[in-house]
């Protein structure tokens, strides 16, 4: 489904000094910074699977997220996402994934979710009988009957967000990627969301690329688990193999942290 | 032709949700009209008040001078009106919303387009047309098809024209998001300052807004024409010249997506 | 005062920091005022005799006005004290020793004096520079220049008094919004900020010469080029401390009042 391989990204940032001389030196000369946020990183992902990717902040993670959803264009190394490459014809890429990004919304707040879902039609061009189809399969699955014809302003964090899930879904793609899709919820709303991401893996098969600092997410979601640090990838398996004893996933995972010098 | 005819059923479809959401906060939108509408309104007390001292400014009468400011302000209301995701770009790219618009499957300036319809420039539109009247009643024109044509252009022209600055200076926000004020100074500062016709500022002012910055193209060539101070009617089209500038907007527009792309911020 | 002082050194480094901004403000001030002279020299051309003033004196009313402009724009407010009204964060200050109106108050002017700070002299040297009578001539007279600052800083202060009006009313009223459109556009028009003052037609002027709004940025920046009879300076210059005292006055016993307000209903 999805093969990465050595897979590079760097930026140049201006450097900033402090200081007022600084600052007008860098009008006529600016110093840059090359980081890297990627160094060689390769992995695969199988149809239908659940893999957590997971990374302290600045690991790369939302590097990698990007290049796979065709918003990033990467230095070096290959990208196929179903044979595609993402960035060579995003347009066509973007049509068969979703993405949902946690912080920030896409639904227009001060109409009725609705409202929103019709307007995804239009942009995705579902076609009508595909449209009602995926409404009717998704509202039986994220019990979304009643949050339909409320302004989105109105609804709960946790209501808002299975609507967003929703939104990402209207057009049936076969990959999902979720970046933090529990933050900020309250504990009912992040067993709901979970249980339905799980519902919709096994169901439907979608493949489910998940970034969380939620370690629960993880331990309750993906079997298979992604670590990110520093831009290369540190351990690829399953979180179970690593526990020891009686250790928390929180505590294995600040302990993976550690072992890799990455915080 | 088919990509056309769904861009145009999507863009109705936004224009809607952006209704919706409007009519949610009727006095908001009543009241902001109404700014709108008083924030010109000075603009045009200001010429009449100085038409009560001065009969003549550079050989234009009060009337003439209206029609002018009326026209240039309907066009740039228009402009604001529909490509307000535009003008408001820059608080899209530094919330990160930008992303996702790209991972839609559909072009990112219709997104944009569609991502801010900005109905409350109806009250600059209303006092435009009000003056608008009153200009071509007043300005003894002698009207013929070709004038209304003129008329049509000048419109045309002028609102693709504050269209274009609004992309040029949206484009300049994937390379810096600092300092874009000084981008007003060739939107509002036109409409502030294209009240009068372009040669009240002088031969240099006139040659920069011929070529460079079209302002004159839309406003004080044609306006002759109209009064009948140029004949020929090669004046009807001018005003869509000043289409060009949408070319090297819309370049630098592309090329900052580009750019985004390939930094990612 | 020590505290007033400390919020002042704060909104200023505050201010260094957007120096790109504050560039770029000053471009926009610079192209404004040049194309404004270029509007009034275009009347000038057409009929000399209708001029109210000197068109130098208009030239340096239209620079300072620019130089300045953080002062006197009245849509210049503060979306912090609008926030802190409409979303009830207003409770916190009320809890802290120190009186609300005082503490607002300054903090205007404060915003307004460091922003224009910024900004005004590089306006101000470089239309220095440019040739007469187009730039900004010298004061008519060392009296005149002292008596500028006077009356520039009287006017800054009614328009910050000013100022809280708008923001003490948006306790009474359930459309913040609609008054503060109203009041502004009609404090920016009568005030001299879209044509100065002398230009609006004679008997309208007597009246509006008599409003608040005519000690803004009216008197200073007319007094600096000498187009003020000495008579006429002397009254505006006590209407200017009328309106100051009557505004603040004003200012103070509604606050009290909206405080007991909130402090009754609880917010």
């Amino acid at each position: 489904m999805i093969t990465v391989n050595h897979l590079c990204k760097s930026y140049r940032i201006a450097k900033r000094n402090p200081g007022f001389t600084a600052a007008c030196k860098a009008l006529f000369h600016r110093e840059y910074e090359i980081i890297h946020a990627l160094k060689d990183v390769s992995f695969t992902i199988g149809d239908g699977e659940m893999v957590g990717y997971i990374g302290p902040n600045g690991a790369g993670k939302s590097s990698t997220i990007k290049i796979l959803s065709g918003i990033l264009t990467p230095d070096a190394g290959t990208v196929y996402v179903d044979g595609r490459v993402p960035w060579k014809n995003r347009i066509e890429h973007v049509r068969q994934i979703g993405v949902v990004f946690g912080q920030r919304s896409q639904l227009w707040w001060d109409v009725p979710v609705m409202d929103s879902f019709e307007l995804l039609k239009d942009i995705y061009s579902i076609s009508t009988p595909q449209y009602n189809k995926s409404l009717e399969e998704l509202t039986a699955l994220l019990h979304l009957d009643e949050l339909l014809r409320s302004p989105v302003r109105q609804l709960s964090l946790g209501q808002r967000m299975k609507c967003e899930i929703a939104a990402s879904l209207l057009h049936n793609p076969r990959i999902l990627f979720l970046d933090e899709p529990t933050i900020g919820l309250d504990a009912v709303s992040k067993l709901a969301v979970r249980e339905f991401i799980l519902e919709l893996n096994q169901k439907k098969g979608t493949t489910v690329i998940l970034t969380t600092h939620d370690m629960q997410d993880i331990e309750a979601l993906a079997s298979r688990i992604i670590l990110i640090g520093k831009g290369q990838i540190l351990m690829d398996g399953n979180i179970d193999s690593i526990k020891k004893g009686s250790a928390t996933i929180d505590e294995t995972v600040a302990e993976l942290y550690h072992s890799y010098e990455v915080v | 032709m088919k990509k056309i005819i769904s861009d145009i059923k999507l863009y109705k479809h936004y224009i809607s949700i952006n209704l919706r959401c409007m009519m949610q906060y009727k006095t908001s939108f009543f009241l902001s009209a109404m700014g709108q509408f008083l924030t010109s309104f000075n603009v045009f007390l200001g010429i009449f008040f100085l038409f009560q001292r001065f009969s003549k400014v550079e050989g234009f009468t009060y009337s003439q001078v209206l029609l002018c400011f009326s026209i240039l302000l309907l066009e740039f209301s228009l402009a604001e009106t529909f490509a307000r995701g535009f003008d408001t770009f820059s608080e899209m790219v530094r919330q990160g919303e930008f992303d996702r618009i790209l991972v839609r499957p559909r072009g990112e300036i219709i997104q944009v387009l569609g991502s801010n319809f900005e109905l409350t420039r109806i009250g600059r539109m209303l006092q435009a047309l009000v003056m608008f009247f009153y200009g071509i009643l007043n300005s003894g024109i002698d009207w013929d098809l070709m004038k209304i044509l003129t008329v049509f252009c000048m419109i045309l022209g002028g609102t693709s024209l504050f269209a274009g600055l609004f992309i040029l200076q949206a484009g300049l926000c994937f390379f810096t998001l600092e300092g874009l004020e000084i981008m007003n100074i060739f939107t509002d500062g036109a409409r502030e300052f294209g009240k009068y016709p372009m040669a009240v500022y002088g031969r240099n002012m006139l040659f920069f807004t011929t070529f460079f910055i079209p302002y004159s193209l839309v406003q004080y060539y044609p306006l002759l024409y109209l009064l009948g101070r140029r004949a020929s009617p090669v004046y009807t089209i001018l005003p869509l010249a000043a289409m060009w500038f949408l070319l090297p907007s819309l370049a630098l527009w592309k090329l900052g997506v580009r750019r985004y792309t390939s930094s990612g911020s | 005062m020590k505290k007033y002082f400390s919020f002042f050194r704060m909104r200023f480094t505050l201010g260094l920091q957007y120096r790109v901004a504050a560039l770029a403000g000053i471009a926009t001030q610079f192209a404004w005022g040049f194309m404004e002279v270029m509007i009034f020299a275009a009347f000038y051309r057409g009929d000399k005799n209708a001029f109210p003033m000197s068109f130098s004196a208009t030239c340096s009313y239209i620079w300072l006005e620019q130089a300045f402009l953080a002062f006197f724009a009245t849509w210049m407010m503060d979306n912090e004290i609008f926030d802190s009204i409409l979303k009830g964060n207003i409770a916190y200050e009320l809890c802290r020793p120190i009186d609300i109106y005082n503490i607002w108050f300054s903090k205007s002017v404060a915003v307004r004096l460091s922003r224009a700070v910024l900004r005004c002299f590089p306006i101000l040297i470089v239309a220095a520079f440019l040739p007469a009578p187009y730039g900004l001539a010298k004061p008519e007279s060392c009296l005149h220049f002292c008596l500028f600052i006077l009356t520039l800083v009287l006017g800054l202060l009614v328009t910050a008094a000013f100022c809280m009006l708008i923001y003490i009313l948006t306790f009474y009223t359930i459309s913040p919004q609609g008054l503060r459109i109203l009041f502004t556009s009609a404090a920016d028009f009568f005030s001299g900020g879209v044509i100065p003052l002398p230009f609006f037609p004679e008997p309208l002027q007597n009246v509006i010469e008599l409003l608040p709004f005519a000690s803004m940025q009216n008197v200073s920046l007319r007094i600096y080029s000498g187009s003020m009879g000495p008579d006429k300076m002397e009254k505006a210059i006590l209407l200017q401390l009328f309106w100051l005292v009557t505004l603040i006055f004003t200012g103070k016993i509604l606050c009290r009042r909206a405080e007991k307000k909130i402090t009754v209903q609880g917010g």
